[in-house]
């Protein structure tokens, strides 16, 4: 197995591999590694129903689809990669598995995605699986004709709210601010569903309960009155961090930890590209990852050219 | 039937010869759902690494899931997919929800052994 590639993926989700495939096909040596599985979060998505030109399917499918086409151009992909080390500041760039196999590459393109964001208050991490969860899908049907709670206020939070009335017997939504990040219309919906009622403004401070969860306590950010919501189950759905963690020191991050890009996703290191959730946008969608994947691998190909020239 | 390449656990009797037959066994009793699928891939990639592991999956929803979900370990669980470790018989570790590889290894290190 060859160590030395032209260019170098951090991330098999749907940017990497777009990366993989545009740069593969380019002729270029190619080798995606992912600490994870293949498919980054979009394994976690259950359904997916409005990237063009598939009617619906499933993460998992449109993953594993996408890998097949980056190897079928020559591009090598290797899953639940234990990175050590990654040197991105050199001119050649270096990623330092823990069995001391070393991949350098002339680019490299990052595309490590995120994490679903955990409150961080007390009692969260000892619940999960016991009553918190981050998969309405997966677990909703633990909690059928019990009181669970759903926190957030964007669309994924107020979609799975929706999805999970028709296991629940209530269902309180407890978000953040005094208005909604979601989209119009699942909000008429959410409000309009007779099994959901909401709690504004609200800081999370804890979850209390023995074997399972059994409450959330929250305070209102004003006047900071404490509300104790008795749940079987809570569903958390605020956000993402990214994954950035190892790049930090060596290219630029805005303050929450997303990698600062130009328009032709360069990052602030010469010869480092940065691609999908792991970058600081605005909207993340698989269909923008796929887009940033691809721009990524453009740029990176520009690169190479210009440096052998 | 799940859909993975790992080795089902179809039926009662097949989990007890899997129990008499392996020293250290590893259960992942889940669907083909968003949760349950990183952690068969997990184990599919540790398979060669821990000659010593039994390494084996089980559908939640099939009668046979009983003797994972039925299990003290697994009462308070209430997500997918629940995962049960067994040395000599007995239960030695169980989780609930996605696991990462890093997890998985932390408690097939401690119980079983170091990878080979």
């Amino acid at each position: 197995m060859s160590t030395d590639y032209d260019i170098l993926i951090l991330g098999a989700g749907p940017a990497g591999l777009t990366a993989g495939i545009y740069a593969a096909r380019a002729r270029r040596s190619v080798l995606i590694l992912d600490s994870g599985t293949i498919g980054g979060q979009t394994v976690l998505t259950d359904k997916v129903a409005n990237y063009p030109g598939v009617a619906e399917t499933s993460g998992r499918e449109l993953s594993q689809t996408m890998a097949q086409q980056a190897r079928a151009y020559g591009c090598e992909v290797k899953a639940f990669a234990r990175i050590a080390e990654v040197d991105l500041t050199g001119e050649a760039k270096a990623v330092t598995l823990k069995n001391g196999t070393r991949f350098t590459a002339k680019a490299v393109i990052v595309a490590t995605g995120g994490v679903p964001r955990k409150l961080g208050v007390d009692g969260e991490a000892g619940f999960v699986g016991r009553g918190i969860s981050y998969c309405a899908t997966c677990d909703g049907d633990f909690f059928t004709d019990r009181p669970i709670a759903v926190i957030g206020g964007g669309n994924s939070a107020l979609e799975e709210a929706v999805s999970l009335s028709r296991y629940a017997s209530q269902i309180t939504v407890i978000h953040e601010f005094d208005h909604f990040q979601a989209e119009p219309w699942i909000v008429v919906e959410a409000e309009a569903n007779e099994k959901i009622c909401f709690l504004m403004n609200q800081r999370v401070l804890d979850f209390s309960g023995e074997s399972g969860l059994t409450g959330v306590r929250s305070a209102d950010k004003e006047d900071e009155v404490i509300t104790e919501t008795p749940v079987d189950g809570c569903f958390v759905f605020v956000g993402y961090v990214p994954n950035s963690e190892a790049f930090e020191g060596q290219v630029e991050l805005t303050g929450s930890g997303e990698i600062v890009t130009d328009d032709a996703l360069r990052t602030s290191l010469s010869g480092v590209f940065a691609a999908g959730d792991v970058r600081h946008k605005r909207v993340r969608q698989i269909t923008t990852a796929v887009s940033d994947g691809t721009v990524a691998a453009l740029s990176a190909l520009e690169y190479l050219s210009e440096a052998a020239s | 039937m799940l859909q993975t390449g790992l080795e089902h656990i179809e039926s009662e009797q097949a989990f007890q010869d899997t129990l008499d037959s392996n020293e250290n066994v590893m259960i992942c009793c889940g669907r083909m759902g968003p949760m349950c699928l990183p952690v068969y891939d997990v184990m599919e990639a540790l398979t060669p690494d821990y000659p010593q592991v039994a390494f084996r999956d089980m559908a939640f929803d099939e009668p046979v899931g009983r003797v994972i979900r039925t299990l003290p370990e697994t009462k308070s669980f209430a997500g997918l997919p629940f995962t049960v470790y067994f040395k000599n018989g007995k239960v030695v570790s169980a989780t609930s929800s996605i696991q990462t590889m890093d997890q998985v290894t932390a408690i097939l290190d401690e119980h079983f052994g170091a990878q080979g």
